[in-house]
């Protein structure tokens, strides 16, 4: 263990934010034919999403990780994502094309974010009944609750009528590329909002890092803080979902690059760097893979292959330990 | 719990097979009857060319993927593996991209050839990984399995992203009968071959699926008989994800049931798993073209949801009696 450990998580983070900031420059910047004020529009809207995606993508992803005492499960891997695209599926299914259309999109957003707070609580409980230490267990069935949200979406978009297909395809298909700009300025504020709630409870979290018997020992109100926490995941994973769609392996990147990074388990020191490492990837890659390799809707395909990988090594390694 | 004698349960499965496949003989319009009995005009046409091949696909594909589940099962020692848990589905896609891009013109059955191949080798790759993982749950073998299916994937769709072949991917995405026709899906019948081949050295397999030690111990070549089991695997794979597209969970779901009555004595509950396999899928089918006809919901989308749920029974259900 070097003893400059506190500079040099001060030189991550400087690291991190100035590669963020030169993507997102880049981002705007580079090969642009046309005139500035349209560009800069035009981008700066996209970028606004993939910042908000980021960050939301971080701070949910890390806050689960310590939530459930692993480094393997990440909300997009317990099948969050899904059941969000279902929660948006079957309320165009319900509502109709023209009745899901006639509603203004931030308040549907609404009410699809509460719902999926109530949702997503269930599955969590169900998921970690009992024990909820048998950790393969609760990966394999959180993908197996991903493939029956997916294939329960897929069925009812077959099944649905083609017109309220189409609305829904106009919300609910979105990517890194066609990113949803209607929805942009309430995820912005529900990011806020989560940063708002969790930032006074960063210490109760590190405690919570040591188990939740200890923390409860240590006088933190384990329940009380996991509902809210838990809340606060929810909402930002609807947020992410409704920007861009699903990423399943996205924040298990992104997490576990900066708990490489950072060899600490203060959660103000993680998670800067966990929302600058995402900027990089998010911004960063689409801009390299679009505008210099030329290959502009792959980054989500590339992410899941580096993810797959990623995640079959944490496998064995934490196994092996 | 009283269990039901075997020839009971297959023959219960038989008559099912029966009345699905007549049923799919006969969902769907432009059928007069009077053209069926004389065997004339459209009616007899479209029976001819569409729906007995389809009926026919349906069958061998489910007996095909049963089978090929329980020998994946008895191979890799784990009730919860099978073609689309071990990476063997996913691989045999990248095969089949591999020949799309380097090999446009190729005629179906060298298509198929290097989609059993590459299947073979990603099904290899799977046991590889899985002799390393560490002592652990049962349920680590198919978590890998599914990551390294995700991970050819991606590999897949990168391909094809980069060479503009996204559409034809998606066709062989999810397992759809609706493109089967006289013609298109005679590759099928090799299913009918490895299922007997199967049967005939199912004793083999029983002892496989006891540990090497005894595989060794009574005097079988352990190595050999596991490529042997993965070649029929690959190969029965391979003919369904070039004829039809994926059809996920059907060998996990039928024989772990069937081994719920019958145990895991292959010579006894084999038949029972091919005909159990060709009755879900038949199944799945004629539902698919019932709900919202005259469209139809493919296979592959039902397997999905009835899949995962039976999955996932499955894996809580195991969990409250083993543990």
């Amino acid at each position: 263990m070097p003893p400059d450990r506190p500079r040099s998580a001060r030189l991550v983070l400087v690291a991190v934010t100035s590669l963020a900031i030169l993507s997102a420059v880049a981002f705007m910047t580079l090969d642009a034919k046309g005139p500035w004020s349209f560009i800069l529009t035009h981008r700066g809207i996209r970028l606004a999403a993939l910042i908000t995606v980021a960050y939301a993508i971080a701070v949910s992803t890390v806050l689960f990780q310590t939530l459930t005492g692993n480094r393997i499960l990440t909300p997009a891997v317990m099948g969050f994502d899904a059941l969000f695209l279902l929660l948006q599926t079957s309320l165009v299914a319900a509502l109709g094309g023209a009745g899901a259309g006639a509603i203004d999109p931030r308040l549907l957003f609404s009410v699809e974010c509460l719902a999926m707070v109530g949702l997503s609580g269930l599955l969590f409980r169900l998921l970690f009944r009992g024990e909820g230490r048998n950790l393969p267990l609760v990966v394999l069935s959180g993908l197996l609750f991903g493939a029956l949200f997916r294939s329960l979406s897929s069925f009812l978009q077959r099944v649905m009528d083609p017109n309220d297909f189409l609305v829904l395809q106009g919300r609910a298909f979105a990517s890194f590329n066609v990113v949803d700009p209607s929805l942009i300025g309430v995820a912005a504020l529900l990011a806020i909002a989560a940063t708002i709630i969790v930032l006074p409870r960063l210490a109760e979290l590190d405690v919570l890092v040591l188990g939740r018997d200890r923390a409860t020992g240590l006088g933190v109100d384990t329940a009380r803080l996991s509902a809210i926490v838990f809340a606060v995941v929810a909402v930002l994973v609807s947020a992410s979902t409704a920007l861009v769609g699903p990423t399943t392996f996205f924040g298990l990147l992104v997490a576990n690059l900066a708990y490489l990074l950072i060899p600490s388990a203060q959660h103000a020191k993680v998670l800067p760097v966990a929302i600058g490492l995402a900027i990089v990837t998010l911004v960063g890659g689409q801009m390299l893979l679009e505008r210099v390799l030329g290959f502009g809707t792959a980054l989500s395909i590339v992410i899941d292959f580096v993810g797959g990988v990623t995640f079959l090594l944490i496998l064995f390694r934490s196994g092996r330990r | 719990m009283t269990v039901p004698p075997r020839p009971l349960l297959l023959g219960t499965l038989l008559i099912a097979t029966a009345l699905l496949a007549a049923a799919s003989l006969l969902i769907g319009g432009g059928y007069a009857w009077s053209d069926v009995l004389t065997l004339e005009g459209d009616g007899a046409l479209i029976l001819a060319a569409s729906r007995v091949p389809r009926t026919l696909a349906l069958l061998l594909s489910g007996a095909g993927l049963a089978v090929s589940g329980i020998l994946m099962q008895m191979i890799a020692r784990n009730r919860f593996v099978e073609p689309s848990t071990a990476g063997t589905v996913e691989s045999a896609s990248l095969g089949i991209l591999l020949t799309l891009l380097l090999m446009p013109g190729a005629p179906v059955v060298v298509r198929m050839l290097v989609a059993a191949l590459v299947a073979l080798a990603g099904s290899a790759l799977f046991l590889m990984l899985i002799a390393r993982l560490p002592l652990g749950s049962v349920l680590m073998v198919p978590l890998v399995g599914i990551m390294l299916g995700g991970i050819f994937d991606a590999a897949t769709s990168f391909l094809a992203y980069r060479f503009d072949l996204l559409q034809s991917l998606g066709a062989f995405g999810s397992g759809d009968f609706s493109i089967v026709l006289r013609g298109r899906y005679e590759f099928l019948w090799i299913i009918a071959g490895l299922v007997a081949v199967a049967y005939a050295t199912a004793t083999r397999f029983t002892i496989l699926g006891m540990g090497e030690a005894v595989a060794v111990g009574v005097g079988l070549d352990y190595r050999r008989l596991v490529v042997f089991g993965l070649i029929i695997v690959s190969v029965v794979t391979a003919a369904v994800v070039v004829t039809v597209g994926a059809v996920p969970f059907v060998g996990l779901i039928v024989p772990n049931v069937v081994s719920l009555f019958l145990g895991d004595d292959l010579r006894r509950s084999l038949p029972v798993v091919a005909t159990g396999g060709a009755v879900l899928v038949l199944a799945s089918d004629v539902v698919g073209r019932i709900v919202i006809a005259p469209y139809e919901i493919p296979v592959g989308t039902i397997m999905g949801v009835v899949g995962s749920l039976g999955f996932l029974t499955l894996i809580f259900w195991r969990r409250g009696h083993a543990a």
